[in-house]
C-alpha cells in the first residue's frame, strides 16, 4: 500500500581514483614484495645491490624465464606441462651428443636442432592431450618419465663434459657482444615475442578464451583443440631453445639435467599471477615471478642462510609472496567496489 | 523453396543411444520472429545446437536459402550468418566486455595485429546503439547476469547475423530490459533478420512472435501462426494436456510468526528491511533484478550476514552469521543460480541431496550409505525428479530436473522456513506447475515460504502477501487482495511503462 522513495544511493568510491588505477596494475602486489625483499636483503648484505650481482641474477633466471613463459601459456589454457624438465634434459643430451661428434657444425644449427627436437616432443604431448583426450596433468606426468627415461637410454648413462664441447658453443650463452650476456638478451626477445603473441594476435587471445571458458570458445568458433595442441607445441619449442642454452651455460649434459625444473617454472608463473584455473596471466607478471625466484635464490646465499635451510626458505618466501599478493588484491578490490 | 531462409527436414539426433530428436522439421522465413516452444527436454536446445553446427544431425537435411548445407562446427554456421545466444551464458569471465563481444574475430590491422583501439571503439558504438551502458574494460566475471546477457546480445548483433537464435533471452532481464530487447528484436526483424526465439513466457511470445513451432518429447508437433492460437492451445500442444491452474496457491490460515526481521540492513546492498513471515504463508518478494532481494535472502541465511537490524526465528532473536546456523534453525535457501550456488554438477543426485545434512547420515565421522541413499531417494521421489537413477550426475539432468534436485536437497533438511529465489526461472510449464503445487502443499503443511520472483504472474498467483523492493529499500507492501500488476510495477520502478510484460 505504502510506496516510498528510497534515498539517493551514493557510490562509495569512484572508479577513477588512484586506488583503482593500482588495482588495474595487476602486478602491484608482487612488485611491492620484490622491493621490500631487495631493501631487506641489502640491509643485511650490501653487496646484493650491485650491478654485477644483478647481472648474475639475470643470467641465472634467463632459462627459467623462457620456460616459465611457455608454462604460462599452457596454464592459461587451464593445462599444465610437467614434462618441461625432461624435454630440456632429453634435448640437451641429444644436442650435446651431436656437438661432440660434429664439433664443426655452426652454432645456429644447434639452436635450430634443439628447437626442432623440442617441437617434436611438445607436439607429442599435444597429441596425447587433444587426440588421446588425456588430462594434461596425467599426460605430461607420463611424458615426464618417458622423456627422462629416453635420456638414460640415449646416453647409456654417460655424460657429456665441458672438454667435449666446442668453445664457441660455450660462449653462445655467456658471450656479451651486446653488453648483456646473450642468454639474457634471448630471454628478453622471447618475452617480447610472447607478449606480442598473447596480446596482439588472434591466436594469442584465443588462448585466453579457451582457458576462460572452453565451451564458449567453441561456440565462438575458436578451434579449441588446435589452440591446446599449439600451446604444448610452443612449450616444447621453447624447452628446446632452453636446452641448448642450458648445455652452453653449464657446459655439460647430464642424465639429471634440469631435474625438478618443472616445479620452478610453475612457481614462477603462479607467483607472477597466472591463475591455475586458467584464463588469467600476463608476461610482465611472469617476468616478475621469475625475478623474485632469482632474487630469493641469490639472496639466501648472500645472507648466509644455511644450505640445509635454503630450499625450505625458498618455498616459504614463495608462499608469503603469493598470499600477500592475494591479500593486497582482495583488500583493494573490496574498497574499490 | 527460397521463401525459407532456413529449412530443416526430418532431423534426428541421438546421444548415447537415447533419441532426443525424432524427424523434426522446421522452416524459418526472412523477417519473422519464429518461436520455438516445448517443455524442457523437448529437444529445443539440441535443435538449436544442430542449426549452429555444435552438433551434427544423425539423419535429415539442412537447407540454407534452398541449398543443402553441412555445418561441421560453430565456425561454419557463423560464417553462414547464424548467431546464437545460448541459455547457458557463454561469456569469457576473464576477458573484458569489449573483447567478449569480439572474441575469436577481433578486428585486425593490415599487419594482422589485433586492433585494440578499433575493438574498443566498435564495442562502444555497438553498446550505444543497443542503449546499453557498460564499462568496456570491466571483466565479464564481475557483471550481473542481466549485464552478461546484454554482452551476449551485443555479440550476436555484431556478427550482422541473418539468422539470430535467442534461447531464453529474457529469463533474467528486468521489465525495462525486456522492453529494450523487444524493441531491438523488432528493429532487426524489420531489417530482414530471421529470428528464432525460445522462451517459456508465453505472454512474450504473443507480444513478439509471428509464428510458433511446438516440439514435444523430441518430436515435431505443429507450426502455427501466433494470431491463430490461444495460450491454452499452446500449452495443450506442449504438454499434450491442459494445465488448468498454473498458480494453485491454496488458502491456508496463517499461523504463528516463523520469521521476523526488523530494520535489517547491509552496507552497500540493502537498508531498513522489516517484515514478518507466518507459518503457512507465502510471502512474495518482488522487484527488479538488482533491487537487493537476493541480498536480503542471503543475509537471512547467513551467507552475507546483515550488519544492521535483528532477525527473529520463531520468536527468538538470533544472530545468523553462517549458513550452518541458519540450517540448524530450520531455514533452507534455494538460490537463484542453480548451476552456481545450488548444485554440484559433477556429483550424483544422491550426494547433491544429502549435502546439507551429511552429519545426519554420519556416525563417528563415517557416512552411512544406506541412510544417505534412502533419504535422497525419498526426497527425489517426492519431487518427481526424472532421472535414470539416483546415481546420475547432476550435470546430465535438464534444467527443470536440476531445479527439482535443488529443492529435494533442501526439503530433505526438513526446514520450517523456506527461502526460494526465482524458483521457476527458466523451467518449463509442466515443471513449473509441479513446483508451484509443491509450494502450495508445503505451505498448507505449515511451512513458511519467502519467495523471490521477477515474474509478476507468479508473484500475484502464489503470494499471500507481497513486498516490493527497489534499490535496496522496501518500497511497497500489499496483501493478496490489494496486489495488482500496476501497483507492484510502480513500486518497483517509476521509469517502466506498464504493459511491457503483457
Amino acid at each position: 500500500m505504502t510506496v516510498q522513495n528510497p534515498p539517493a544511493v551514493q557510490r562509495s568510491i569512484s572508479r577513477n581514483g588512484l586506488l583503482w588505477t593500482l588495482v588495474r596494475f595487476r602486478e602491484a602486489g608482487i612488485s611491492v614484495f620484490i622491493l621490500i625483499l631487495v631493501v631487506a636483503v641489502t640491509l643485511r648484505a650490501p653487496s646484493f645491490l650491485t650491478v654485477d650481482n644483478f647481472e648474475d641474477i639475470l643470467l641465472n633466471i634467463s632459462i627459467l624465464t623462457i620456460v616459465a613463459l611457455a608454462q604460462t601459456m599452457v596454464i592459461i589454457t587451464h593445462g599444465i606441462d610437467l614434462s618441461v624438465s625432461s624435454m630440456i634434459g632429453l634435448v640437451a643430451m641429444m644436442v650435446a651428443f651431436v656437438l661432440k661428434q660434429n664439433p664443426e657444425i655452426p652454432i645456429v644449427a644447434t639452436v635450430v636442432l634443439g628447437m626442432a627436437l623440442g617441437t617434436v616432443l611438445g607436439s607429442f604431448n599435444g597429441l596425447i592431450i587433444t587426440f588421446g583426450k588425456v588430462p594434461p596433468i596425467i599426460a605430461t606426468l607420463g611424458t615426464l618419465s618417458i622423456y627422462r627415461g629416453l635420456v638414460f637410454y640415449y646416453s647409456q648413462g654417460t655424460w657429456i663434459n665441458s672438454f667435449e664441447l666446442p668453445r664457441s658453443f660455450k660462449l653462445l650463452s655467456k658471450g656479451t657482444p651486446l653488453g648483456l650476456p646473450n642468454m639474457v638478451i634471448v630471454a628478453i626477445i622471447v618475452a617480447a615475442v610472447v607478449y606480442y603473441f598473447l596480446n596482439y594476435t588472434r591466436t594469442g587471445r584465443d588462448i585466453f578464451a579457451v582457458g576462460s571458458n572452453p565451451d564458449a570458445a567453441q561456440f565462438a568458433g575458436i578451434r579449441k583443440q588446435r589452440i591446446i595442441f599449439l600451446v604444448y607445441l610452443i612449450s616444447g619449442l621453447l624447452c628446446g631453445l632452453a636446452a641448448v642454452l642450458w648445455v652452453s651455460r653449464f657446459e655439460s649434459a647430464q642424465t639429471n639435467t634440469a631435474l625438478g625444473f618443472e616445479l620452478q617454472t610453475v612457481a614462477a608463473s603462479v607467483v607472477g599471477g597466472v591463475s591455475i584455473s586458467g584464463g588469467v596471466g600476463t608476461v610482465p607478471g611472469v617476468l616478475l615471478g621469475a625475478l623474485l625466484l632469482g632474487i630469493i635464490q641469490n639472496s639466501l646465499t648472500l645472507i648466509r642462510i644455511s644450505p640445509f635451510w635454503q630450499l625450505a626458505a625458498q618455498g616459504l618466501l614463495i608462499l608469503i609472496a603469493v598470499i600477500s599478493d592475494k591479500w593486497i588484491l582482495s583488500r583493494v578490490e573490496r574498497t574499490g567496489k | 523453396m527460397s521463401e525459407h531462409i532456413l529449412e530443416l527436414q526430418k532431423i534426428s539426433k541421438s546421444f548415447s543411444g537415447v533419441e532426443v530428436l525424432h524427424e523434426v522439421s522446421f522452416a524459418l522465413r526472412t523477417g519473422e520472429v519464429h518461436a520455438l516452444l516445448g517443455e524442457n527436454g523437448a529437444g529445443k536446445s539440441t535443435l538449436v545446437k544442430i542449426i549452429t553446427g555444435v552438433h551434427q544431425p544423425d539423419k535429415g537435411e539442412i537447407f540454407l536459402n534452398g541449398v543443402p548445407v553441412h555445418f561441421g562446427d560453430a565456425r561454419d554456421s557463423r560464417q553462414a550468418g547464424i548467431a546464437a545466444i545460448y541459455q547457458e551464458l557463454s561469456l569469457f569471465p576473464d576477458l573484458d566486455v569489449a573483447e567478449n563481444i569480439f572474441a575469436g574475430r577481433q578486428p585486425l590491422t593490415l599487419g594482422k595485429r589485433v586492433d585494440w583501439r578499433k575493438l574498443y571503439a566498435e564495442a562502444g558504438k555497438l553498446l550505444d546503439s543497443l542503449g546499453v551502458k557498460l564499462d568496456l574494460k570491466q571483466k565479464a566475471r564481475s557483471l550481473s547476469i542481466a549485464q552478461q546477457q546484454m554482452v551476449e546480445i551485443a555479440r550476436a548483433f555484431s556478427i550482422n547475423a541473418r539468422i539470430l537464435i535467442m534461447d531464453e533471452p529474457t529469463s533474467s532481464l528486468t521489465l525495462s530490459e525486456v522492453a529494450d530487447l523487444f524493441r531491438l528484436v523488432r528493429r532487426l526483424r524489420s531489417e530482414g533478420t530471421a529470428i528464432i526465439f525460445i522462451s517459456h513466457r508465453l505472454e512474450e511470445l504473443f507480444e513478439l512472435a509471428d509464428r510458433v513451432t511446438v516440439l514435444r518429447d523430441g518430436s515435431y508437433v505443429d507450426t502455427k501462426s501466433m494470431s491463430d492460437v490461444k495460450r491454452d492451445d499452446l500449452i495443450r500442444m506442449m504438454v499434450g494436456r491442459t494445465i488448468s491452474n498454473l498458480f494453485p496457491k491454496q488458502d491456508v490460515p496463517a499461523g504463528d510468526v516463523a520469521l521476523k526481521v526488523e530494520h535489517l540492513g547491509r552496507a552497500g546492498s540493502f537498508h531498513d528491511v522489516s517484515f514478518e513471515l507466518r507459518r503457512g504463508e507465502i510471502l512474495g518478494l518482488a522487484g527488479l533484478v538488482g533491487a537487493g532481494r537476493t541480498n536480503v535472502a542471503r543475509a537471512i541465511f547467513g551467507v552475507e550476514p546483515a550488519t544492521q537490524g535483528k532477525i527473529q526465528v520463531e520468536g527468538r532473536e538470533v544472530p545468523i552469521t553462517s549458513p550452518q546456523q541458519a540450517i540448524a534453525l530450520g531455514l533452507a535457501y534455494v538460490p537463484e543460480d542453480r548451476q552456481l550456488h545450488g548444485l554440484i554438477p559433477a556429483m550424483h543426485i544422491t550426494s547433491n541431496i544429502s549435502l546439507p545434512m551429511l552429519h545426519q547420515h554420519a556416525r563417528a565421522g563415517w557416512l552411512r550409505d544406506r541412510s544417505e541413499r534412502k533419504s535422497a531417494y525419498d526426497a527425489a521421489c517426492q519431487m518427481e525428479v526424472r532421472a535414470n537413477n539416483i546415481w546420475q550426475l547432476a550435470r546430465e539432468l535438464s534444467g527443470g530436473n536440476q531445479q527439482k534436485v535443488v529443492l529435494a536437497k533442501w526439503l530433505s533438511t526438513n526446514p520450517r522456513i523456506l527461502i526460494l529465489d526465482e524458483p521457476t526461472r527458466g523451467i518449463d510449464v509442466g515443471t513449473k506447475a509441479a513446483v508451484h503445487g509443491l509450494m502450495s502443499k508445503l505451505a498448507a503443511e505449515g511451512m513458511a515460504i519467502l519467495m523471490i520472483s521477477s515474474e509478476l504472474p507468479e508473484i500475484l498467483g502464489m503470494s499471500d502477501r507481497v513486498i516490493v523492493m527497489r534499490e535496496g529499500y522496501v518500497t511497497g507492501q500489499f496483501t493478496r487482495a490489494e496486489a495488482t500488476q500496476e501497483k507492484i510495477i510502480s513500486a518497483a520502478t517509476q521509469n517502466v511503462s506498464i504493459g511491457n510484460s503483457q
